[in-house]
């Protein structure tokens, strides 16, 4: 299906089940850090679990905490100072569940480019708010951006097809 | 006003949601500057996600025991004839390395160097990382109640890590080399050149501050310097991949690490290091000069002829150190006396034309310098000057110092001293 422009009354609000709604972004962020470095270092997973539920749930206040908590645990396991990943996921979860109000987004190819999209937005708040705010010296790199940013797209359309399964119509 | 933020209410709560944690990260930058503790809740999130992963590690390993010291056995009889032949020739160059590193404290102490020494290590496994693409660190089973602190070095047999960043009760948080936010004194282990050895965003090494008309070669070793006050000086750190033009006058360097950072299992973390001044095996004093002067060619002598003494011909001096004391020869190049070098194996004194003498055996009237057996089989002569033949006449020694040209093949009895340089 298509990206389709819909009002908000034809898209219908996914919820999901509190296992699901604790468990997926502990599994998420538990996977984070225990699978091989080598190869799994470049996906983000705790991004991808943010912009699924904030897509399927539609509602801007509970994709930001969504994202909030999310980030903040991710920061928590990180070297770096807690919030880093918390603002940037928390502008991704509010993003995702804003477009997710506006637009049905099934289609497999549009989940790509979305995903895409909302690594390279949460790419670019945690860049700016590591080196304005905390002063660390990250440097960008385009190359290793945009292709982990397909590489969690590719993921993220595999993850998403899976936890479909999960969701529940109000 | 209720209105506008009954209109806006999503971007409020956003905006509030965003100051927050601004807020807190102010803070914590803020704190950063006089010491940074562990949080709390740091603390909590660790506790809470590493038994899992301590359980799953232990399940991992578990599995891979059985199947490699059970079902993967095959062509170990192979390996291990391999392993003994590899053994035989390493015990040769061990024996050449060690005089070499005799010599060089030897030298260091007459300098009054400092040396960091790891007294201490403890190992610990790799049990997960930090979960983020853009930060290069891991979690090890080892935390401060096994004496792990922050800013310790953390090695593998291959090179080294990282160091300790943060510290929990039993885990340890472990920031890797190719972070892009650790920084690595080193040098190169040929050309001696400084840098320093950042991360990038891919998780590659690259080595700044190094001036682009410098020559720098692919495949050069690279060390840690010490100059981080971190790492001790001549852990290897990796290989020299590829040099290219950088920004401004430096060279981008790309360095391969030492270590496998991204398939670590079992890492040592450096607990105690001590400095000390570099002690030479003697106590006696020794000089620069003496040691120097042994190393250089020297003018070939008369071969000391002492009456009773059966004086070597050329080639291969055979025989070892007399039994009893060697009349200690005044140190250093005072009285007239030359420092004499004294056999080794024939082939070495071709090589280096000079003068060797045997390391005899040392008595207490004797302050010579204990010498091993591979002083002798190497051709180095004993540092202190003390326990040189005089080849030339000024000294006539009492007892002459034989050398036993291959330590394998003693000889006993008193010999004579000297060899006539081929040169």
């Amino acid at each position: 299906m298509p990206i389709t422009y819909t009002s908000g009354e034809q898209i219908e609000v996914y919820r999901f089940s509190i296992p699901v709604t604790v468990g997926v972004p502990l599994l998420a962020l538990f996977l984070q850090a225990f699978l091989p470095r080598r190869i799994f270092s470049i996906f983000d997973l705790p991004l991808l679990v943010t912009i699924f539920f904030g897509m399927a749930r539609r509602n801007p206040i509970s994709g930001l905490f969504t994202g909030a908590a999310i980030g903040l645990a991710q920061d928590m396991l990180g070297p770096y100072p807690i919030g880093i990943y918390g603002i940037a996921k928390t502008v991704v979860g509010y993003l995702a569940s804003s477009l997710g109000a506006k637009l049905d987004v099934e289609n497999a190819g549009a989940r790509l480019l979305i995903t895409v999209a909302f690594y390279l937005v949460h790419q670019a708040v945690f860049f700016t708010v590591a080196r304005g705010m905390v002063n660390l010296t990250l440097n960008w790199s385009w190359s290793h951006g945009i292709l982990s940013g397909l590489a969690n797209g590719i993921v993220g359309m595999v993850l998403y097809f899976v936890l479909d399964k999960f969701k529940q119509r109000t | 006003m209720e209105s506008v933020l009954g209109r806006y209410r999503n971007l409020t709560i956003l905006v509030g949601v965003l100051f927050l944690q601004v807020l807190g990260l102010a803070v914590q930058v803020k704190r950063s500057v006089d010491a940074e503790h562990t949080r709390l809740i740091r603390i909590w999130a660790v506790d809470a996600i590493t038994p899992l992963e301590r359980i799953l590690v232990w399940t991992q390993n578990s599995t891979n025991n059985v199947w490699h010291n059970y079902f993967f056995l095959r062509g170990v009889r192979a390996e291990n004839r391999q392993l003994k032949e590899q053994i035989q020739q390493m015990r040769l160059e061990q024996v050449r390395l060690n005089e070499d590193a005799a010599q060089a404290r030897r030298l260091q102490s007459l300098l009054a160097f400092k040396e960091q020494v790891v007294m201490k290590t403890v190992p610990a496994q790799v049990i997960g990382s930090s979960g983020s693409d853009l930060s290069r660190s891991i979690y090890i089973d080892k935390g401060s109640n096994q004496g792990i602190a922050p800013d310790m070095p953390v090695i593998t047999s291959g090179g080294i890590v990282g160091k300790v960043l943060r510290t929990y009760p039993s885990t340890s948080l472990v920031l890797m080399i190719n972070d892009q936010s650790s920084g690595v004194g080193v040098l190169l282990e040929k050309s001696r050149l400084q840098g320093v050895l950042r991360g990038t965003p891919e998780g590659e090494l690259v080595l700044e501050r190094v001036m682009s008309d410098e020559q720098v070669t692919p495949g050069e070793t690279v060390l840690s310097s010490g100059g981080d006050q971190i790492f001790p000086k001549g852990f290897p750190v990796g290989t020299v991949m590829k040099v290219s033009p950088g920004k401004e006058l430096f060279l981008n360097i790309k360095v391969h690490p030492a270590a496998d950072l991204s398939r670590l299992e079992e890492v040592l973390v450096l607990t105690e290091k001590q400095e000390r001044e570099v002690v030479a095996e003697s106590g006696g004093k020794v000089r620069a000069a003496d040691i120097l002067a042994q190393r250089l060619p020297s003018v070939p002598d008369k071969p000391a002829t002492v009456p009773g003494a059966p004086v070597a011909a050329t080639g291969k001096l055979a025989g070892t150190a007399a039994a009893g004391s060697i009349p200690s020869a005044k140190p250093g190049l005072n009285g007239g006396t030359k420092p004499a070098a004294v056999a080794g194996t024939g082939t070495k004194s071709a090589e280096r034309p000079a003068l060797r003498l045997a390391p005899a055996s040392t008595t207490a009237e004797s302050p010579v310098v204990k010498s091993s057996d591979s002083d002798a089989s190497n051709g180095r002569v004993p540092s202190d000057g003390t326990n040189r033949a005089t080849s030339s006449t000024t000294k006539t020694p009492e007892k002459p110092a034989a050398v036993p040209s291959n330590p394998s093949t003693p000889q006993s009895g008193p010999q004579p001293a000297a060899e006539n340089n081929p040169n």
